[in-house]
Protein backbone atom coordinates (compact mmCIF):
# COMPACT_ATOMS: atom_id res chain seq x y z
CA UNK A 1 0.00 0.00 0.00
CA UNK A 2 1.22 3.51 -1.09
CA UNK A 3 1.93 5.56 2.65
CA UNK A 4 3.02 8.26 0.72
CA UNK A 5 1.07 11.26 1.96
CA UNK A 6 -0.97 12.65 -1.08
CA UNK A 7 -1.89 8.81 -1.25
CA UNK A 8 -2.92 9.06 2.29
CA UNK A 9 -4.48 12.13 2.22
CA UNK A 10 -6.75 10.28 -0.82
CA UNK A 11 -7.05 7.17 1.52
CA UNK A 12 -8.28 9.22 3.88
CA UNK A 13 -11.17 10.87 2.15
CA UNK A 14 -12.21 7.53 0.78
CA UNK A 15 -12.33 6.45 4.53
CA UNK A 16 -14.69 9.08 5.05
CA UNK A 17 -16.97 8.01 2.74
CA UNK A 18 -16.60 4.92 4.34
CA UNK A 19 -17.99 6.35 7.72
CA UNK A 20 -20.97 7.97 6.32
CA UNK A 21 -21.67 4.82 4.29
CA UNK A 22 -21.32 2.45 8.20
CA UNK A 23 -23.17 5.48 10.08
CA UNK A 24 -26.00 5.50 7.37
CA UNK A 25 -26.56 1.64 7.62
CA UNK A 26 -26.29 2.00 11.33
CA UNK A 27 -28.70 4.47 11.92
CA UNK A 28 -26.88 6.13 14.89
CA UNK A 29 -23.26 7.03 15.50
CA UNK A 30 -20.89 9.64 15.71
CA UNK A 31 -19.84 11.20 12.50
CA UNK A 32 -18.57 14.28 13.71
CA UNK A 33 -15.87 12.85 16.33
CA UNK A 34 -15.19 10.31 13.37
CA UNK A 35 -15.06 12.72 10.79
CA UNK A 36 -12.39 15.46 12.93
CA UNK A 37 -9.97 12.09 13.49
CA UNK A 38 -9.74 10.33 10.14
CA UNK A 39 -6.40 12.29 8.82
CA UNK A 40 -4.57 11.91 12.04
CA UNK A 41 -5.45 7.91 13.00
CA UNK A 42 -4.31 7.46 9.06
CA UNK A 43 -1.21 8.93 9.13
CA UNK A 44 -0.89 7.44 12.78
CA UNK A 45 -1.79 3.91 11.74
CA UNK A 46 -0.42 3.77 8.27
CA UNK A 47 3.53 5.47 8.89
CA UNK A 48 3.62 5.06 12.29
CA UNK A 49 2.17 2.47 14.03
CA UNK A 50 2.69 0.49 10.86
CA UNK A 51 -0.48 -1.96 11.56
CA UNK A 52 -0.76 -4.66 9.26
CA UNK A 53 -3.13 -7.71 9.63
CA UNK A 54 0.24 -9.70 9.96
CA UNK A 55 1.38 -7.77 13.13
CA UNK A 56 -2.05 -7.25 15.14
CA UNK A 57 -0.71 -9.97 17.99
CA UNK A 58 3.35 -9.29 17.84
CA UNK A 59 4.38 -9.08 20.88
CA UNK A 60 7.30 -5.95 19.63
CA UNK A 61 4.09 -4.49 17.42
CA UNK A 62 3.48 -0.70 18.50
CA UNK A 63 0.19 -0.14 19.92
CA UNK A 64 -2.71 1.91 19.18
CA UNK A 65 -5.89 2.50 21.56
CA UNK A 66 -8.54 5.02 21.13
CA UNK A 67 -9.70 6.62 24.24
CA UNK A 68 -12.34 8.99 22.93
CA UNK A 69 -14.05 5.34 22.15
CA UNK A 70 -16.98 7.14 19.85
CA UNK A 71 -14.74 7.68 17.00
CA UNK A 72 -14.25 3.90 16.45
CA UNK A 73 -16.00 3.74 12.60
CA UNK A 74 -12.67 5.91 11.65
CA UNK A 75 -10.76 3.10 13.43
CA UNK A 76 -12.51 0.03 11.60
CA UNK A 77 -12.18 1.92 8.33
CA UNK A 78 -8.76 1.72 9.28
CA UNK A 79 -8.70 -1.36 10.01
CA UNK A 80 -10.74 -2.68 7.02
CA UNK A 81 -7.61 -0.40 4.35
CA UNK A 82 -5.39 -2.32 6.09
CA UNK A 83 -6.52 -5.67 5.74
CA UNK A 84 -7.42 -6.84 9.53
CA UNK A 85 -10.99 -7.26 8.57
CA UNK A 86 -12.49 -7.55 5.36
CA UNK A 87 -13.73 -3.85 4.03
CA UNK A 88 -17.64 -5.67 3.24
CA UNK A 89 -17.88 -6.01 6.88
CA UNK A 90 -18.03 -2.45 8.01
CA UNK A 91 -21.72 -1.67 7.08
CA UNK A 92 -22.46 -4.30 9.69
CA UNK A 93 -21.54 -2.00 12.41
CA UNK A 94 -23.60 -1.89 15.76
CA UNK A 95 -25.91 -4.43 14.37
CA UNK A 96 -26.67 -7.47 16.77
CA UNK A 97 -24.87 -10.18 14.63
CA UNK A 98 -21.92 -7.95 14.01
CA UNK A 99 -18.30 -7.78 15.97
CA UNK A 100 -18.19 -4.25 14.88
CA UNK A 101 -19.62 -3.24 18.76
CA UNK A 102 -20.29 0.88 18.82
CA UNK A 103 -17.90 1.28 20.85
CA UNK A 104 -14.28 -0.55 20.87
CA UNK A 105 -14.01 -3.68 22.46
CA UNK A 106 -10.97 -5.83 22.36
CA UNK A 107 -12.56 -9.06 22.45
CA UNK A 108 -14.48 -8.27 19.28
CA UNK A 109 -11.96 -7.30 16.72
CA UNK A 110 -7.82 -7.63 16.35
CA UNK A 111 -6.41 -5.02 16.72
CA UNK A 112 -8.31 -3.11 18.87
CA UNK A 113 -6.57 -3.10 21.69
CA UNK A 114 -8.59 -1.50 24.44
CA UNK A 115 -12.17 -1.39 25.57
CA UNK A 116 -12.34 2.33 26.14
CA UNK A 117 -15.97 4.66 24.83
CA UNK A 118 -16.98 5.38 28.41
CA UNK A 119 -14.43 8.45 28.32
CA UNK A 120 -11.37 9.24 30.49
CA UNK A 121 -9.84 5.44 30.70
CA UNK A 122 -8.06 4.64 27.48
CA UNK A 123 -4.83 6.60 28.40
CA UNK A 124 -4.37 5.23 31.56
CA UNK A 125 -4.50 1.51 29.48
CA UNK A 126 -1.48 3.05 27.31
CA UNK A 127 0.25 4.54 30.02
CA UNK A 128 0.25 0.36 31.20
CA UNK A 129 1.45 -0.61 27.85
CA UNK A 130 4.29 1.71 27.57
CA UNK A 131 5.32 0.98 31.24
CA UNK A 132 5.15 -2.80 30.37
CA UNK A 133 7.52 -1.99 27.34
CA UNK A 134 10.01 -0.02 29.24
CA UNK A 135 10.18 -2.90 31.98
CA UNK A 136 10.68 -5.32 29.15
CA UNK A 137 13.36 -2.95 27.35
CA UNK A 138 11.41 -3.39 24.37
CA UNK A 139 11.26 -0.49 21.18
CA UNK A 140 7.85 0.09 20.98
CA UNK A 141 5.64 2.95 20.54
CA UNK A 142 2.25 3.11 22.37
CA UNK A 143 -0.04 5.87 20.91
CA UNK A 144 -3.07 6.75 21.75
CA UNK A 145 -5.50 9.27 20.35
CA UNK A 146 -7.82 11.63 23.46
CA UNK A 147 -10.86 13.47 23.12
CA UNK A 148 -11.10 17.22 24.04
CA UNK A 149 -14.49 16.68 25.37
CA UNK A 150 -12.67 13.66 27.14
CA UNK A 151 -9.60 15.82 28.70
CA UNK A 152 -12.65 17.28 31.40
CA UNK A 153 -12.14 13.77 32.93
CA UNK A 154 -10.21 13.46 35.88
CA UNK A 155 -8.62 10.41 35.25
CA UNK A 156 -6.47 12.12 32.14
CA UNK A 157 -4.91 14.50 34.74
CA UNK A 158 -3.68 11.23 36.79
CA UNK A 159 -2.56 9.82 33.64
CA UNK A 160 -0.75 12.97 32.65
CA UNK A 161 0.93 13.32 36.25
CA UNK A 162 1.90 9.57 36.39
CA UNK A 163 3.29 9.17 32.72
CA UNK A 164 5.42 12.04 32.95
CA UNK A 165 6.78 10.57 36.61
CA UNK A 166 7.81 7.15 34.63
CA UNK A 167 9.42 9.02 32.07
CA UNK A 168 7.73 7.44 29.21
CA UNK A 169 8.99 9.14 26.38
CA UNK A 170 7.42 6.07 24.51
CA UNK A 171 3.88 7.46 25.10
CA UNK A 172 2.69 9.52 22.14
CA UNK A 173 -0.97 11.33 22.55
CA UNK A 174 -2.71 12.83 20.02
CA UNK A 175 -5.44 15.32 20.79
CA UNK A 176 -8.31 15.53 18.77
CA UNK A 177 -8.98 18.90 19.64
CA UNK A 178 -12.63 19.55 17.52
CA UNK A 179 -13.79 21.96 19.71
CA UNK A 180 -17.55 20.20 20.28
CA UNK A 181 -19.03 18.32 23.02
CA UNK A 182 -22.78 16.80 23.43
CA UNK A 183 -23.44 19.93 25.11
CA UNK A 184 -22.04 22.16 23.39
CA UNK A 185 -18.51 24.02 22.65
CA UNK A 186 -16.01 23.06 24.40
CA UNK A 187 -14.91 25.92 25.74
CA UNK A 188 -18.18 26.59 26.80
CA UNK A 189 -19.35 23.33 28.60
CA UNK A 190 -15.50 23.16 30.34
CA UNK A 191 -12.36 25.37 28.90
CA UNK A 192 -9.44 23.68 28.83
CA UNK A 193 -7.46 26.69 27.83
CA UNK A 194 -4.57 27.54 28.05
CA UNK A 195 -4.42 23.79 27.32
CA UNK A 196 -0.70 23.74 25.81
CA UNK A 197 0.99 25.51 28.51
CA UNK A 198 -0.86 23.47 31.13
CA UNK A 199 0.55 20.49 29.34
CA UNK A 200 3.81 21.68 29.58
CA UNK A 201 3.59 22.70 33.01
CA UNK A 202 2.97 18.63 33.82
CA UNK A 203 6.87 18.12 32.10
CA UNK A 204 5.41 16.80 28.75
CA UNK A 205 6.67 17.50 25.41
CA UNK A 206 3.82 19.62 23.62
CA UNK A 207 3.67 20.03 20.22
CA UNK A 208 0.73 21.78 18.62
CA UNK A 209 -0.35 21.42 14.58
CA UNK A 210 -3.45 21.96 12.32
CA UNK A 211 -4.69 17.73 12.85
CA UNK A 212 -5.72 18.26 8.55
CA UNK A 213 -2.48 18.44 7.60
CA UNK A 214 -0.89 15.24 6.46
CA UNK A 215 2.41 16.55 6.44
CA UNK A 216 1.95 18.53 9.79
CA UNK A 217 0.61 15.81 11.40
CA UNK A 218 3.53 13.45 10.15
CA UNK A 219 6.01 15.89 11.10
CA UNK A 220 4.97 15.97 14.46
CA UNK A 221 4.69 12.28 14.99
CA UNK A 222 8.33 11.88 13.47
CA UNK A 223 9.03 14.60 16.02
CA UNK A 224 7.87 12.67 18.81
CA UNK A 225 10.03 9.56 17.82
CA UNK A 226 12.82 11.36 19.89
CA UNK A 227 13.29 9.83 23.59
CA UNK A 228 14.34 12.49 25.57
CA UNK A 229 12.74 11.31 29.13
CA UNK A 230 9.63 13.10 28.56
CA UNK A 231 5.89 11.82 27.15
CA UNK A 232 4.62 13.28 24.15
CA UNK A 233 1.92 15.05 23.74
CA UNK A 234 0.50 16.58 20.27
CA UNK A 235 -2.61 19.01 20.50
CA UNK A 236 -4.36 18.86 17.23
CA UNK A 237 -6.55 21.15 15.89
CA UNK A 238 -9.42 19.87 13.86
CA UNK A 239 -13.12 20.63 12.68
CA UNK A 240 -15.74 18.01 14.13
CA UNK A 241 -17.55 16.94 10.94
CA UNK A 242 -14.32 17.81 8.62
CA UNK A 243 -15.01 16.96 4.44
CA UNK A 244 -18.53 16.97 5.08
CA UNK A 245 -19.90 20.98 4.70
CA UNK A 246 -23.35 20.84 6.58
CA UNK A 247 -21.65 18.13 9.25
CA UNK A 248 -18.83 20.76 10.13
CA UNK A 249 -20.07 22.51 13.20
CA UNK A 250 -18.98 21.57 17.04
CA UNK A 251 -22.06 20.44 18.15
CA UNK A 252 -25.04 19.16 15.67
CA UNK A 253 -23.30 16.11 14.23
CA UNK A 254 -21.82 14.88 17.79
CA UNK A 255 -24.25 11.73 18.04
CA UNK A 256 -26.17 11.78 15.09
CA UNK A 257 -26.27 9.36 11.87
CA UNK A 258 -27.13 10.27 8.54
CA UNK A 259 -30.35 9.59 7.10
CA UNK A 260 -30.47 8.30 3.19
CA UNK A 261 -30.65 11.98 2.10
CA UNK A 262 -27.86 13.37 4.13
CA UNK A 263 -25.72 10.40 3.01
CA UNK A 264 -26.13 10.66 -0.22
CA UNK A 265 -25.19 14.79 0.04
CA UNK A 266 -22.35 13.67 2.45
CA UNK A 267 -21.03 11.47 -0.09
CA UNK A 268 -21.52 13.72 -3.19
CA UNK A 269 -19.22 16.27 -1.50
CA UNK A 270 -16.28 13.11 -0.20
CA UNK A 271 -16.50 11.85 -4.02
CA UNK A 272 -15.65 15.46 -5.42
CA UNK A 273 -12.39 15.29 -3.49
CA UNK A 274 -11.29 11.90 -4.69
CA UNK A 275 -12.04 12.96 -8.62
CA UNK B 1 -1.39 -16.75 66.52
CA UNK B 2 -4.06 -14.35 65.11
CA UNK B 3 -2.45 -12.78 61.39
CA UNK B 4 -3.75 -10.07 59.14
CA UNK B 5 -4.42 -11.93 55.85
CA UNK B 6 -2.87 -8.79 54.23
CA UNK B 7 0.09 -9.61 56.02
CA UNK B 8 -0.45 -13.29 54.68
CA UNK B 9 -0.91 -12.11 51.48
CA UNK B 10 2.22 -9.29 51.56
CA UNK B 11 4.35 -12.25 52.47
CA UNK B 12 3.49 -14.63 49.93
CA UNK B 13 3.32 -12.26 47.31
CA UNK B 14 6.91 -10.93 47.95
CA UNK B 15 7.72 -14.64 47.67
CA UNK B 16 6.14 -15.13 44.39
CA UNK B 17 8.13 -12.45 42.87
CA UNK B 18 11.09 -14.82 42.62
CA UNK B 19 9.01 -17.40 40.35
CA UNK B 20 6.94 -15.29 38.41
CA UNK B 21 8.97 -12.83 36.52
CA UNK B 22 5.77 -11.61 34.91
CA UNK B 23 4.29 -10.38 38.27
CA UNK B 24 4.04 -6.63 38.78
CA UNK B 25 2.85 -4.86 42.27
CA UNK B 26 1.09 -1.78 41.54
CA UNK B 27 -0.31 0.45 45.01
CA UNK B 28 -1.82 4.06 45.85
CA UNK B 29 0.29 5.40 48.36
CA UNK B 30 -0.84 2.55 50.73
CA UNK B 31 1.96 -0.10 50.66
CA UNK B 32 2.16 -0.42 54.26
CA UNK B 33 -1.05 -0.85 54.65
CA UNK B 34 -1.95 -3.13 52.27
CA UNK B 35 1.68 -5.27 52.71
CA UNK B 36 2.97 -5.00 49.10
CA UNK B 37 5.87 -3.25 50.27
CA UNK B 38 7.37 -6.48 51.37
CA UNK B 39 7.36 -6.88 47.18
CA UNK B 40 8.62 -3.43 46.50
CA UNK B 41 11.21 -4.18 48.77
CA UNK B 42 12.33 -6.96 47.20
CA UNK B 43 11.63 -6.73 43.49
CA UNK B 44 11.82 -2.22 43.29
CA UNK B 45 11.73 -2.30 39.52
CA UNK B 46 8.38 -4.11 39.14
CA UNK B 47 6.50 -2.46 41.71
CA UNK B 48 4.88 0.72 40.72
CA UNK B 49 4.12 3.71 43.40
CA UNK B 50 1.19 5.11 41.65
CA UNK B 51 0.00 8.04 44.02
CA UNK B 52 -3.35 8.56 45.09
CA UNK B 53 -4.50 7.64 41.39
CA UNK B 54 -6.84 4.61 42.01
CA UNK B 55 -8.66 5.13 38.68
CA UNK B 56 -5.30 5.48 36.82
CA UNK B 57 -3.76 2.77 38.83
CA UNK B 58 -6.40 0.27 37.71
CA UNK B 59 -6.10 0.96 33.83
CA UNK B 60 -2.38 1.09 33.80
CA UNK B 61 -2.34 -1.97 35.17
CA UNK B 62 -4.51 -2.86 32.41
CA UNK B 63 -2.71 -2.01 30.05
CA UNK B 64 0.37 -4.09 31.85
CA UNK B 65 -2.19 -7.09 31.80
CA UNK B 66 -2.77 -6.53 28.02
CA UNK B 67 1.18 -6.78 27.30
CA UNK B 68 1.47 -9.68 29.30
CA UNK B 69 1.96 -8.91 32.84
CA UNK B 70 0.77 -10.45 35.70
CA UNK B 71 -0.94 -7.01 37.40
CA UNK B 72 -1.92 -7.16 41.38
CA UNK B 73 -3.12 -3.56 42.16
CA UNK B 74 -3.51 -2.81 46.03
CA UNK B 75 -5.34 -0.49 48.28
CA UNK B 76 -8.09 -0.28 50.71
CA UNK B 77 -10.88 -2.10 49.29
CA UNK B 78 -13.84 0.51 49.06
CA UNK B 79 -11.12 3.01 47.62
CA UNK B 80 -10.09 0.54 44.72
CA UNK B 81 -13.90 -1.17 44.01
CA UNK B 82 -15.29 2.06 44.93
CA UNK B 83 -14.36 3.69 40.96
CA UNK B 84 -15.97 0.33 40.03
CA UNK B 85 -16.70 1.75 36.48
CA UNK B 86 -13.28 1.97 35.70
CA UNK B 87 -12.97 -1.89 36.90
CA UNK B 88 -16.00 -2.78 34.73
CA UNK B 89 -14.68 -1.10 31.50
CA UNK B 90 -10.77 -1.49 31.87
CA UNK B 91 -10.43 -4.49 33.39
CA UNK B 92 -13.56 -6.34 33.27
CA UNK B 93 -14.63 -5.53 30.07
CA UNK B 94 -11.20 -5.80 28.44
CA UNK B 95 -10.65 -9.27 30.43
CA UNK B 96 -7.51 -8.29 31.71
CA UNK B 97 -5.78 -10.77 33.87
CA UNK B 98 -5.73 -7.84 36.92
CA UNK B 99 -5.55 -9.21 40.35
CA UNK B 100 -7.68 -6.78 42.21
CA UNK B 101 -6.18 -6.49 46.16
CA UNK B 102 -8.48 -4.91 48.56
CA UNK B 103 -7.76 -4.73 51.82
CA UNK B 104 -9.17 -3.51 55.38
CA UNK B 105 -12.26 -4.66 54.22
CA UNK B 106 -15.97 -4.64 56.75
CA UNK B 107 -16.05 -2.69 60.04
CA UNK B 108 -13.16 -4.70 61.70
CA UNK B 109 -11.01 -2.03 60.11
CA UNK B 110 -12.20 -0.01 63.40
CA UNK B 111 -11.80 3.29 64.91
CA UNK B 112 -10.93 4.45 61.36
CA UNK B 113 -14.77 4.57 60.83
CA UNK B 114 -16.91 4.47 57.43
CA UNK B 115 -15.31 6.08 55.10
CA UNK B 116 -12.34 3.79 55.01
CA UNK B 117 -14.52 0.33 55.18
CA UNK B 118 -15.57 -1.35 52.66
CA UNK B 119 -18.79 -2.91 52.99
CA UNK B 120 -20.49 -2.93 49.85
CA UNK B 121 -17.50 -4.36 47.36
CA UNK B 122 -18.30 -7.66 47.07
CA UNK B 123 -21.95 -6.63 45.79
CA UNK B 124 -20.78 -4.41 43.08
CA UNK B 125 -17.86 -6.89 41.63
CA UNK B 126 -20.13 -9.80 41.73
CA UNK B 127 -21.77 -7.96 38.60
CA UNK B 128 -19.14 -8.25 36.53
CA UNK B 129 -19.78 -11.64 34.94
CA UNK B 130 -16.13 -12.66 34.12
CA UNK B 131 -14.61 -11.37 37.79
CA UNK B 132 -13.40 -14.56 40.67
CA UNK B 133 -13.96 -12.98 43.84
CA UNK B 134 -11.79 -14.90 46.74
CA UNK B 135 -12.21 -14.11 50.50
CA UNK B 136 -9.55 -16.25 52.49
CA UNK B 137 -10.24 -17.22 55.88
CA UNK B 138 -6.81 -17.46 57.19
CA UNK B 139 -2.72 -17.56 57.06
CA UNK B 140 -3.37 -20.72 55.21
CA UNK B 141 -5.50 -20.13 52.93
CA UNK B 142 -4.49 -16.52 51.66
CA UNK B 143 -1.09 -17.90 50.67
CA UNK B 144 -2.61 -20.67 48.98
CA UNK B 145 -4.78 -18.18 47.15
CA UNK B 146 -2.52 -15.48 46.19
CA UNK B 147 -0.75 -18.32 44.79
CA UNK B 148 -3.57 -19.68 42.90
CA UNK B 149 -3.92 -16.10 41.72
CA UNK B 150 -0.80 -15.60 40.32
CA UNK B 151 -1.25 -18.11 37.35
CA UNK B 152 -4.96 -17.34 36.77
CA UNK B 153 -5.15 -15.34 33.77
CA UNK B 154 -8.84 -13.83 34.22
CA UNK B 155 -10.12 -10.80 35.97
CA UNK B 156 -10.15 -11.05 39.94
CA UNK B 157 -10.58 -9.57 43.04
CA UNK B 158 -8.86 -10.54 46.20
CA UNK B 159 -10.91 -9.24 49.74
CA UNK B 160 -8.55 -8.92 52.61
CA UNK B 161 -8.34 -8.07 56.38
CA UNK B 162 -7.05 -5.47 58.47
CA UNK B 163 -7.93 -7.16 61.50
CA UNK B 164 -5.79 -10.60 62.89
CA UNK B 165 -7.61 -13.71 62.36
CA UNK B 166 -7.36 -17.15 63.99
CA UNK B 167 -6.42 -20.31 61.90
CA UNK B 168 -9.17 -22.33 61.10
CA UNK B 169 -7.08 -24.30 58.63
CA UNK B 170 -3.99 -26.56 59.21
CA UNK B 171 -1.13 -27.62 57.40
CA UNK B 172 -2.88 -30.22 55.58
CA UNK B 173 -5.71 -27.96 53.90
CA UNK B 174 -5.56 -27.93 50.08
CA UNK B 175 -7.41 -24.52 48.78
CA UNK B 176 -9.36 -25.45 45.73
CA UNK B 177 -10.78 -22.40 44.06
CA UNK B 178 -14.76 -22.33 42.81
CA UNK B 179 -14.95 -25.08 46.05
CA UNK B 180 -16.50 -24.71 49.27
CA UNK B 181 -14.92 -25.25 52.20
CA UNK B 182 -16.46 -27.97 54.89
CA UNK B 183 -14.99 -27.15 58.29
CA UNK B 184 -17.98 -28.60 60.73
CA UNK B 185 -20.46 -31.32 60.54
CA UNK B 186 -23.93 -30.77 61.06
CA UNK B 187 -27.40 -31.54 59.87
CA UNK B 188 -29.38 -28.73 61.83
CA UNK B 189 -28.29 -26.09 60.18
CA UNK B 190 -25.69 -24.89 58.02
CA UNK B 191 -23.83 -21.48 58.42
CA UNK B 192 -21.85 -20.45 55.25
CA UNK B 193 -19.46 -17.64 56.52
CA UNK B 194 -16.38 -15.95 54.59
CA UNK B 195 -13.46 -14.40 55.46
CA UNK B 196 -12.32 -12.70 58.73
CA UNK B 197 -15.75 -13.85 60.51
CA UNK B 198 -15.45 -17.73 59.72
CA UNK B 199 -13.79 -18.54 62.89
CA UNK B 200 -16.34 -16.49 64.81
CA UNK B 201 -18.32 -18.78 63.04
CA UNK B 202 -17.15 -21.82 63.86
CA UNK B 203 -17.18 -20.80 67.62
CA UNK B 204 -20.66 -19.93 67.94
CA UNK B 205 -21.34 -23.35 66.15
CA UNK B 206 -19.19 -24.50 69.36
CA UNK B 207 -21.62 -22.77 71.47
CA UNK B 208 -24.92 -24.19 70.01
CA UNK B 209 -23.30 -27.63 70.15
CA UNK B 210 -23.38 -27.38 74.16
CA UNK B 211 -27.42 -26.74 73.67
CA UNK B 212 -27.43 -29.83 71.35
CA UNK B 213 -27.70 -27.68 67.99
CA UNK B 214 -25.27 -29.19 65.52
CA UNK B 215 -24.74 -26.73 63.31
CA UNK B 216 -22.55 -27.38 59.41
CA UNK B 217 -19.99 -24.57 59.28
CA UNK B 218 -18.46 -23.94 55.60
CA UNK B 219 -16.45 -21.72 54.17
CA UNK B 220 -17.14 -19.86 51.76
CA UNK B 221 -13.63 -18.64 50.29
CA UNK B 222 -15.10 -18.03 46.53
CA UNK B 223 -17.59 -16.08 45.90
CA UNK B 224 -17.32 -16.06 42.35
CA UNK B 225 -18.21 -18.52 41.00
CA UNK B 226 -20.28 -19.99 43.57
CA UNK B 227 -20.32 -23.68 44.38
CA UNK B 228 -23.83 -23.93 43.86
CA UNK B 229 -23.78 -27.50 44.40
CA UNK B 230 -22.33 -27.26 47.56
CA UNK B 231 -24.77 -24.67 49.03
CA UNK B 232 -27.95 -26.65 47.41
CA UNK B 233 -26.97 -29.74 48.82
CA UNK B 234 -26.46 -28.40 52.09
CA UNK B 235 -29.73 -26.20 52.28
CA UNK B 236 -31.72 -29.36 51.68
CA UNK B 237 -29.16 -31.60 54.13
CA UNK B 238 -29.92 -29.09 56.64
CA UNK B 239 -32.94 -27.11 55.95
CA UNK B 240 -32.09 -23.79 57.65
CA UNK B 241 -29.53 -21.62 56.14
CA UNK B 242 -27.47 -19.12 57.60
CA UNK B 243 -24.66 -16.51 55.93
CA UNK B 244 -22.45 -14.46 58.26
CA UNK B 245 -19.96 -12.11 56.67
CA UNK B 246 -18.73 -8.69 57.64
CA UNK B 247 -20.27 -6.89 54.50
CA UNK B 248 -23.91 -5.82 53.57
CA UNK B 249 -26.27 -8.23 53.68
CA UNK B 250 -27.48 -7.12 50.52
CA UNK B 251 -25.15 -8.11 47.24
CA UNK B 252 -22.87 -9.89 48.90
CA UNK B 253 -22.61 -13.76 50.59
CA UNK B 254 -26.10 -13.74 52.28
CA UNK B 255 -27.48 -12.43 48.70
CA UNK B 256 -25.33 -15.12 46.47
CA UNK B 257 -26.45 -18.02 48.51
CA UNK B 258 -30.44 -16.42 48.71
CA UNK B 259 -30.35 -15.97 45.04
CA UNK B 260 -28.70 -19.62 44.18
CA UNK B 261 -31.61 -21.19 46.49
CA UNK B 262 -34.40 -18.88 45.71
CA UNK B 263 -33.33 -20.76 42.00
CA UNK B 264 -32.78 -24.52 43.04
CA UNK B 265 -34.14 -24.78 46.52
CA UNK B 266 -36.13 -22.07 48.34
CA UNK B 267 -34.94 -22.72 52.54
CA UNK B 268 -35.34 -20.41 55.00
CA UNK B 269 -32.34 -17.85 56.07
CA UNK B 270 -30.97 -16.09 58.17
CA UNK B 271 -28.66 -13.48 56.54
CA UNK B 272 -25.93 -11.73 59.16
CA UNK B 273 -23.97 -9.16 58.22
CA UNK B 274 -23.91 -5.23 57.75
CA UNK B 275 -27.94 -3.53 57.69
CA UNK B 276 -26.22 0.22 58.24
CA UNK B 277 -23.38 2.36 57.42
CA UNK B 278 -20.74 1.56 59.91
CA UNK B 279 -19.35 3.60 62.44
CA UNK B 280 -16.27 4.38 64.98
CA UNK B 281 -14.81 1.60 67.36
CA UNK B 282 -12.58 -0.92 68.13
CA UNK B 283 -13.15 -4.07 65.97
CA UNK B 284 -13.70 -6.08 69.04
CA UNK B 285 -16.65 -3.26 70.20
CA UNK B 286 -18.12 -3.12 66.38
CA UNK B 287 -18.43 -6.69 66.34
CA UNK B 288 -20.29 -6.88 69.60
CA UNK B 289 -22.28 -3.92 68.46
CA UNK B 290 -23.40 -5.16 64.97
CA UNK B 291 -23.46 -8.80 66.16
CA UNK B 292 -20.72 -10.59 63.93
CA UNK B 293 -18.85 -11.50 67.45
CA UNK B 294 -19.24 -15.34 68.11
CA UNK B 295 -21.38 -14.44 70.73
CA UNK B 296 -23.84 -12.12 68.39
CA UNK B 297 -23.64 -15.03 65.96
CA UNK B 298 -24.77 -18.00 68.64
CA UNK B 299 -27.81 -15.49 69.43
CA UNK B 300 -28.78 -14.37 66.17
CA UNK B 301 -28.76 -18.33 65.13
CA UNK B 302 -30.37 -19.40 67.98
CA UNK B 303 -33.32 -17.19 67.95
CA UNK B 304 -33.95 -18.04 64.37
CA UNK B 305 -34.24 -21.64 64.81
CA UNK B 306 -36.41 -21.28 67.59
CA UNK B 307 -38.51 -19.57 65.31
CA UNK B 308 -39.39 -22.78 63.91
Amino acid sequence: MDISLPALQRAANEMRTDIIRMLHAAGSGHPGGSLSLIDLLTVVMFRHVKRTAENADDPDRNRFVLSKGHGVPALYAVLARAGVIPHEELLSLRQVDSRLQGHPHNGSVPAVEASTGSLGQGLSIAQGMAMSARLDGKEYRVYCVIGDGETQEGQIWEALLSAAKFRLDNLIVILDYNKGQIDGPTNEIMNLEPLADKIRSFNWEVQEIDGHDMQAIDAALEQARQRGGRPHFIIAHTVKGKGVSFMEHPTEWHGKAPDGEQAAAALKELEALLT
Amino acid sequence: MAKATRVSFGEELAELGATHPNLVVFDADLSKSTQSQLFAAKYPERFFEMGIQEHNMIGAAAGMALSGKTPFICSFSTFVVGRFEVIRMSVGYTSARVTIVGTHCGVAIGEDGYSQMALEDIALMRTLPNMAIIQPADDRETRAAVRFLADYDQPAFLRLTRQGVEDVHDDSYRFAFGKADLLREGNDAVIFATGGVVRNSLTAAELLAQKGLNIRVVNIHTIAPLDIDTVVQAAKETGRVITVEDHSVIGGLGGAVAEVLGEHHPTRMKRIGMHTYGRSGTPGDLYRHYGLDAEGIRKQVEEFLHKG
